[in-house]
């Protein structure tokens, strides 16, 4: 069984540490890809995202993700990390690390752990607005739905 | 039953959760979001869109057809922006 952690913490996410642990101690992980998304500013009108998430459920969903990544390709270790909370530009929203013998596996699990977190894992972002005024939730993107088809 | 909703829904409902009882009428997710609908003016409004709403019951997704069934908790909520 190969090591799965996901994790939801409020405070910074350590992309070095995270993405280590998948290889320390083993010789058999040839490959790791890894995702970051980062909060943007939006040419400089947020101050910053608040990331609202469904306690249980979030952490529940994205293990089910990544199970399920791993049943479809030979992978050798998963990481998915996703913040909550305020997030400031240019701070990691989320981190998903997958590592395997070869790089194929690696990508494909990554960007599928990432395609079905997107439209599946129970999130929902605010902005926080630069001038100080109310922020809006951000919409969710049909392109983000429509990705999920091809897997 | 207990209903918990997140986002704008929960903005606009005015609580993160409540306990209602609901009808014998009320059947599936959809029958739960169209009584809740007529509860008054916060509910109308969040629930403007019903098509929209995302589901899940005691914490897995589930469309709005599926029967409550025995189901303790039900969260409602808009379509989800995480990553």
């Amino acid at each position: 069984m190969l090591p799965i952690v996901v994790r939801l913490q409020a405070g910074p996410i350590d992309v070095g540490a995270e993405t280590r642990f998948l290889s320390e101690g083993r010789g058999d992980v040839g490959a790791i890809v890894t995702f970051t998304g980062l909060c943007r500013d939006e040419k400089g009108t947020l101050s910053g995202l608040e990331l609202e998430h469904f306690p249980g459920m979030a952490e529940a969903e994205i293990t089910r993700i990544a199970e399920e990544a791993a049943g479809r390709w030979p992978l050798l270790g998963i990481v998915a990390v996703h913040r909550h909370g305020l997030v400031a530009p240019g701070e990691v929203i989320v981190l998903v690390a997958v590592a395997s013998a070869h790089r194929q596996a690696a990508f494909a699990g990554a960007e599928f752990i990432m395609d079905f977190l997107k439209s599946r894992a129970p999130f929902w972002k605010k902005e926080h607005r630069a001038d100080g005024r109310e922020g809006q939730w951000v919409d969710a993107k049909d392109s983000d739905e429509a990705a999920l088809s091809r897997w | 039953m207990k209903i918990v909703y997140f986002a704008w829904l929960r903005e606009r409902v005015g609580v993160p959760e409540e306990v209602i009882a609901l009808p014998d009428g009320v059947r599936t997710v959809g029958d739960a979001i169209t009584h809740l609908s007529g509860l008054g003016e916060n509910y109308a409004y969040a629930f403007e869109r019903p098509a929209i709403i995302r589901a899940a019951l005691d914490r897995k997704h589930v469309s709005l057809e599926t029967p409550l069934g025995e189901a303790r908790e039900l969260a409602l909520f808009p379509p989800m922006t995480g990553g």
